[in-house]
């Protein structure tokens, strides 16, 4: 009796065992993702949150897309050409590329996405880079022209952005985009359950090709370091980390790998030029001179980045030790001060959003303590982010710790703070005849080369006029299961190339 | 019976003020659903932009009118929409809230189950050395942050031995029970180490009173057994400062356990709320306070009518 329970039971555990082991199988294509914050929602025309775009990378597909070396590459277009005067833009589409309910991408669903874009109603922040677009043609299914009203260069990098995916014409007339996600893209939605998981399986008959995965699991893990302990037990293979505190100690761990890559987003300490005695072009660079960029980041980040100037685009940026004061000279800076009448300095506040990043009250301590040594008193306050961006979007600072946003191209990157109609012009509070002439040749000009010196020229002019004090560029961080292969990191932050991992046994 | 009518018929009341209060203060707060969405990029749109996209979070309409709006919703069983979800709000708390419900519960299990021994171990053996270590273990119970005593736990498992029970996906308790208890079992403890120091303390001094009583020495001299003495006698009066303490914990743990669900990520109540405020999804974080105080009101009521069964001298609602 009791013989034939034991057979029994171990004849089950054989074939618990054997269906343990095709599960595993089955599941073995599939992703275990992870990161701390989640996407906020699925409309591609609207989200502009970080998390929220690197999902929906996955699922819809613009018309360009930027490679790790921000050159543009073929994404729906296979094709591209800007008419001699630049006010053309012609694009042709691949034939083969299919939205994820088995209809076809044509130009229509092309003309109906930008035209979703421009309309107010959509509330796209988007809009803003592509104003220039005067009317859209379709001369035939694959064939896309857009008439610009004036030449407008960087409105091609500008599309490459998930910002201006491609829509199905379908759903946008049946008012779904946003409740449902229909796109081009590798991968398709199953399930999203806000602030916990989403679903992904690969999308078979995506125009790119095979996906190395068959789906993505993605958890949301709010604690940073919560998702490196389910990496150690292979809960997790691939996370997103913000923390260098966190991401630093990804090495140590035998079985995980950190990718990292420096990104175009910018840490800086904004002032603001409209408030005394900031208005005055001495107090300004006095400031600039009395910060020690390098200590910044090593203090607040751990060493983990490189000091910047105003351009964070690798093929543009100028060598920073070049730009306006960027050795700290403490003498300098506290003679800039007396000439402007201040020597005894002056006390100001600056704002920071609490964890946003998360090295905004570490920046923000030692920068406190550098201007001390010129007499500039700080007074820190930290906010809640959103209290933060109000506070921000108004101007309603003396100075403030951010972290902005990169772009693939500097003016769609700075038209918005440097130009005279720029939409954050009463952010910056700053306006400059040079900066903004530069920028509107920067916009038309076509030979790279001349953009090229056009835009070191603008750097050079913006860090010596110092309305803002460039501090560093950070990395941002993956980490990764040792048998994960296949992703390239690269200075978006863009996930695209998990399109193209594979798990190896 | 009296009592408890008079004690329902505030509910309403209650609640109509912390509507109120729930409804403007998230309001006063600075930024809104779009800077929320946008961050900074918000400062991109045009006026026009703008409007609609108040409209389409619906808060393009004076306060009042939508706060009537929702006050009348709400007679109808209607809470609203939570934009973060696109599901009505009653729809995602309740979703949330058997979790939050069976972590309290497992916490309180575990702090009386381990505190009130303690403590009455403690009581008992008044100023020995193992009363004093009852009391230092207590006392750092009551001093650790959930925050360091979770990660601690989580690093130690994980680093140290390799496991950590499935973070990410949360498993109902119908649906799987045993993996719903596993991954339960962590962010109990962490919440109920607090919680149960709190209960060895607040026992032991409760204790220490009641074993000083006369009627105590009365029973003791006429020879009664020391374990009868302790858990007949006295027990039972030292336990009114423990349910008045257990029903507040239980309370404010029916609102989430913020800290600890966002160290296990647990998709309960506590981070929910915290989500939406950080979202700025009005209704959902007005809807969900009204609950958490509605809940509160329940327990706070319980733990009254608890007194009654404790101690027939109390009796509620007489003057």
């Amino acid at each position: 009796m009791v013989r034939h329970l034991i057979r029994t039971l171990l004849s089950g555990f054989a074939v618990a065992a054997m269906l343990g082991i095709a599960t595993v199988s089955a599941q073995a294509a599939t992703l275990h993702m992870a990161w701390s914050q989640d996407a906020t929602g699925l409309d591609p025309h609207k989200q502009t949150a970080f998390s929220s775009l690197r999902l929906l990378e996955l699922i819809y597909e613009p018309l360009v897309r930027v490679d790790a070396s921000l050159q543009i590459v073929p994404a729906i277009a296979t094709s591209w050409e800007f008419s001699k005067d630049g006010k053309e833009l012609t694009f042709k589409l691949d034939p083969k590329a299919k939205f994820q309910d088995g209809t076809a991408v044509t130009s229509a669903d092309v003309k109906a996405s930008f035209e979703r874009i421009l309309d107010e109603k959509t509330g796209a922040a988007a809009r803003a880079n592509f104003l220039s677009i005067a009317s859209i043609d379709t001369p035939d299914a694959t064939t896309v022209v857009f008439h610009l009203s004036q030449p407008d260069v960087p409105i091609l990098t500008a599309m490459s952005d998930v910002n201006a995916a491609i829509v199905p014409a379908a759903e946008i007339k049946a008012g779904s985009i946003g409740t449902k996600a229909v796109g081009s893209g590798p991968f398709k939605l199953d399930k999203w359950d806000p602030n916990a998981k989403e679903v992904l399986s690969a999308n078979k008959e995506w125009a790119g090709g095979a996906t190395g995965v068959d789906g993505i699991e993605i958890s949301v893990l709010p604690d940073e370091a919560a998702i490196l302990a389910a990496m150690r037990t292979k809960q997790v293979d691939f996370a997103l980390l913000n923390d260098p505190l966190v991401a630093t100690l990804v090495p140590k761990e035998p079985s995980l790998q950190l990718n990292r890559v420096p990104v175009l987003a910018y840490h800086v300490l904004q002032l603001n030029p409209s408030r005394k005695p900031m208005t005055e072009l001495k107090v300004r660079q006095a400031i600039s001179c009395a910060i020690d960029r390098q200590e910044v980041l090593d203090t607040a980040s751990l060493g983990e980045g490189k000091v910047t100037g105003p351009l964070t685009i690798p093929a543009l940026a100028t060598d920073p030790s070049q730009l306006f004061c960027y050795k700290r000279d403490v003498e300098k800076a506290k003679k800039l001060m007396a000439e402007a009448g201040l020597a005894d300095g002056f006390s100001a506040t600056v704002i920071g959003a609490t964890g946003e990043p998360p090295t905004a009250a570490a920046e923000a301590q030692v920068i406190q303590s550098q201007l001390a040594e010129i007499g500039v008193k700080l007074d820190i306050k930290m906010m809640e982010l959103n209290v933060y961006v109000d506070a921000w979007l108004k101007g309603d600072f003396d100075m403030a710790i951010a972290l902005n946003g990169g772009r693939a191209d500097p003016y769609t990157m700075y038209n918005r703070y440097w130009t005279k109609t720029g939409n954050l012009q009463k952010v910056a509070n700053y306006i400059d005849d040079t900066l903004d002439s530069l920028m509107q040749k920067g916009r038309a000009e076509t030979d790279p080369a001349k953009r090229k010196a056009i835009f070191a020229e603008f750097e050079k002019h913006l860090a010596e006029v110092s309305p803002w004090i460039w501090l560093y560029t950070s990395y941002s961080y993956t980490a990764q299961q040792k048998n994960i292969a296949g992703f390239t990191p690269t200075p978006t932050g863009t996930l695209f190339s998990l399109s193209k991992v594979t798990i190896q046994q | 019976m009296n009592y408890l009518m008079r004690r329902l018929a505030a509910f309403p009341l209650v609640l109509l003020g912390v509507s109120i209060l729930v409804f403007v203060a998230i309001r006063m707060v600075p930024g809104d659903s779009i800077t929320a969405m946008l961050g900074t990029e918000a400062g991109l749109l045009t006026p026009a932009q703008r409007d609609s996209l108040a409209a389409y979070f619906g808060i393009d309409q004076p306060w009042f009118v939508q706060y009537w709006r929702w006050i009348g919703g709400i007679l109808h069983g209607n809470f609203g929409i939570s934009v973060t979800y696109g599901r009505p709000v009653l729809d995602v708390i309740l979703e949330r809230f058997p979790l939050t419900l069976e972590l309290a519960l497992l916490s309180m299990i575990i702090a009386l189950a381990v505190g009130m021994p303690a403590g009455i171990y403690a009581a008992t053996h008044n100023e020995k050395p193992s009363d004093l270590g009852v009391r230092i273990v207590a006392m750092i119970g009551q001093s650790t942050p959930s925050f360091v005593l979770g990660l601690l736990i989580i690093y130690t498992l994980s680093a140290g031995f390799g496991v950590l029970p499935a973070m990410g996906e949360f498993a109902p308790l119908r649906q799987d029970p045993l993996r719903n208890l596993s991954q339960l079992v962590l962010p109990a403890i962490t919440l109920g180490f607090a919680f149960a120091a709190s209960v060895t303390r607040i026992s032991r001094s409760a204790m220490l009173d009641v074993l000083s009583d006369d009627y105590v020495r009365t029973a003791r001299s006429k020879g009664a057994p020391a374990r009868s003495v302790i858990w007949r006698h006295a027990l039972p009066n030292a336990l009114i400062p423990v349910v008045t303490l257990s029903g507040i914990e239980f309370g404010y743990l029916l609102g989430g356990a913020v800290i600890v669900e966002h160290i296990y990520a647990l998709p309960g109540l506590g981070r929910m709320v915290l989500d939406a405020i950080l979202q700025r999804d009005y209704a959902l974080v007005q809807g969900s306070v009204l609950f958490i105080a509605f809940n509160f009101m329940i327990v706070n009521l319980l733990v009254d009518l608890a007194y009654v069964a404790l101690d027939p001298r109390i009796r509620l609602g007489e003057q």
